[in-house]
C-alpha cells in the first residue's frame, strides 16, 4: 500500500529542486531578459517577486568587454520595494549583461544574470 | 534543504488485481512536514490516510504507517546548479491500520538524492538551460524477512518481505527560469510561473522471491507562487506487471521558510 506515498515522495523531490526560486525571484526586467532594444535605454529596471533589503542588493551592467557601464546609482523604489533600478549612460550598440544579487526581506539571498542587446 | 509542508497530497488510482481479488480504487490523502535542524540537516514526518473501495462496493479506510525521515545535504554547487543529499526513511511498523495494508514491521530506506540544472549550457542551447533533472536511489529494507500466517484449518503460509530497490526521479523544465535567466518570451500569468515535469517512480524486489520492475510515470505541471506551490500530475503504470489503471495526484505545498522566516521557517540551530 505504498504506491501513493511513493508518488508523493517523488513529487516532493521535484518540489525541492524548485524551491530555490520561491524566494526573491526576478519577475520582470526592462530591457527584457534576452531581449533587444533599438535605442539605448536610460536605465535597467528589475522587479522581483519579493521585497528587497537595499543594503544587501546590488545590480551591475557590464559591456561585452566586462567593463561596468552603469552609473553605480542603484536604487530600491520606495513605493515598491520589489523594484531595483540603475541608471545608464548613452550606450553604444552591443550586447550587455546585467548581474543582480538580492537579499529579500525574509533574508534569502539569490543572484543571477541575463543579457540584452542594444541596436539590433 | 528547506522548511516545507505538503498538505494535502491527494491521489486516486485503481490498484492492480491480486490473487485475493479485483483491484480496489484507492484514494490517498497525505501530508509531509520537513524541518531543518541546521542549514544542511533536516528531519521529516509524514502520514497517509487511505480509502479503498473494492469492486463490490466494500470500503475500508485508515492510516497507513506513519513515516519519519532524516536528510543531510553533503554537496551543493551553486554555479553548477548541482546538489546531493543522503537520507534515511523509517516506515514505522504497527502505526497504521492493518485493514488498509499497513505492515506490522518497519521498513528502513537509505536513499541518495541528486539534482542537476543545466544553466551552464552554451548560448546555442540556451533554451535547454531551464531543464533540470533529479534522482533518488534507495533500498527499502524491511525489519522482518517474512511473516507467517495460519488459516482456520491450521495451514501455515509464509509471506516473504524482500528488500526493494527504489529509483525515482524527474525531468523538469522551469518557465520561471526561462523568463528570469534566458529570455522573456512574454508568456502571461499564470504560465510564466509554471514548471513542466515528468516524474517516474520504479521499484524492484531484489531478494526473497525477487520480481520484476513495477512503478509509475507521472507527467504533470507545478505552479510556483511566493508562498505556495500547486502540483497536478497524472499517474500512469509503466507496465502490465504494475497493474491497475491511470490515476491523478494533486498537491498543495507551503514554503514555511518564506511564510515564517523568523520562526517556523528557519533552522533550529
Amino acid at each position: 500500500m505504498k504506491s501513493a506515498r511513493i508518488a508523493a515522495a517523488a513529487l516532493l523531490l521535484a518540489l525541492a529542486a524548485t524551491n530555490a526560486g520561491a524566494h526573491a525571484f526576478l519577475d520582470r526586467a526592462s530591457p527584457s531578459v534576452g531581449g533587444s532594444v533599438a535605442s539605448a535605454p536610460g536605465e535597467v529596471r528589475l522587479r522581483f517577486t519579493a521585497e528587497l533589503e537595499a543594503a544587501f542588493s546590488t545590480i551591475r551592467v557590464l559591456d561585452s568587454g566586462g567593463r561596468q557601464v552603469d552609473k553605480k546609482d542603484k536604487q530600491i523604489d520606495p513605493s515598491d520595494r520589489r523594484v531595483m533600478r540603475v541608471s545608464l549612460p548613452p550606450l553604444p550598440n552591443g550586447t550587455y549583461r546585467v548581474f543582480w544579487r538580492v537579499l529579500s526581506v525574509d533574508t534569502h539571498a539569490t543572484e543571477g544574470d541575463y543579457t540584452f542587446e542594444v541596436g539590433k | 534543504m528547506a522548511d516545507e509542508l505538503a498538505l494535502p497530497t491527494i491521489s486516486q488510482r485503481r490498484l492492480g488485481a491480486t490473487d485475493e481479488g479485483p483491484g480496489a480504487r484507492e484514494t490517498s490523502a497525505a501530508m509531509e512536514y520537513d524541518k531543518r535542524l541546521t542549514p544542511n540537516l533536516g528531519v521529516g514526518l509524514s502520514a497517509d490516510y487511505l480509502r479503498q473501495q473494492q469492486a463490490d462496493g466494500t470500503v475500508t479506510d485508515g492510516f497507513d504507517n506513519w513515516a519519519a525521515s532524516v536528510k543531510y545535504q553533503f554537496y551543493k554547487n551553486d554555479p553548477g546548479e548541482a546538489i546531493a543529499s543522503v537520507g534515511l526513511d523509517w516506515d514505522i511498523g504497527g502505526t497504521g491500520a492493518k485493514a488498509v495494508g499497513a505492515e506490522s514491521f518497519s521498513t528502513f530506506t537509505p536513499t541518495l538524492f541528486v539534482g542537476k540544472g543545466f544553466g551552464e549550457l552554451p548560448e546555442g542551447a540556451k533554451f535547454l538551460r531551464p531543464l533540470a533533472v533529479t534522482g533518488a536511489f534507495g533500498l527499502a529494507i524491511p525489519s522482518r524477512s517474512s511473516s507467517t500466517t495460519v488459516d482456520a484449518d491450521g495451514n501455515a503460509a509464509v509471506e516473504p518481505h524482500p528488500d526493494v530497490l527504489r529509483i525515482g526521479g524527474s525531468v523538469q523544465y522551469s518557465l520561471p527560469y526561462l523568463h528570469s535567466f534566458v529570455k522573456d518570451v512574454g508568456m502571461p500569468e499564470p504560465f510564466r510561473r509554471m514548471i513542466l515535469l515528468v516524474e517516474f517512480d520504479l521499484q524492484k524486489p531484489v531478494d526473497r522471491e525477487a520480481g520484476g520492475w513495477t512503478g509509475t510515470v507521472n507527467p504533470g505541471v507545478l505552479w510556483a507562487g511566493r508562498y505556495v506551490q500547486l502540483g497536478l500530475e497524472a499517474v500512469i503504470p509503466v507496465n502490465s506487471r504494475t497493474g491497475g489503471g491511470n490515476g491523478v495526484l494533486v498537491q498543495l505545498h507551503f514554503f514555511l521558510d518564506d511564510l515564517f522566516p523568523q520562526s517556523l521557517g528557519k533552522p533550529v540551530f
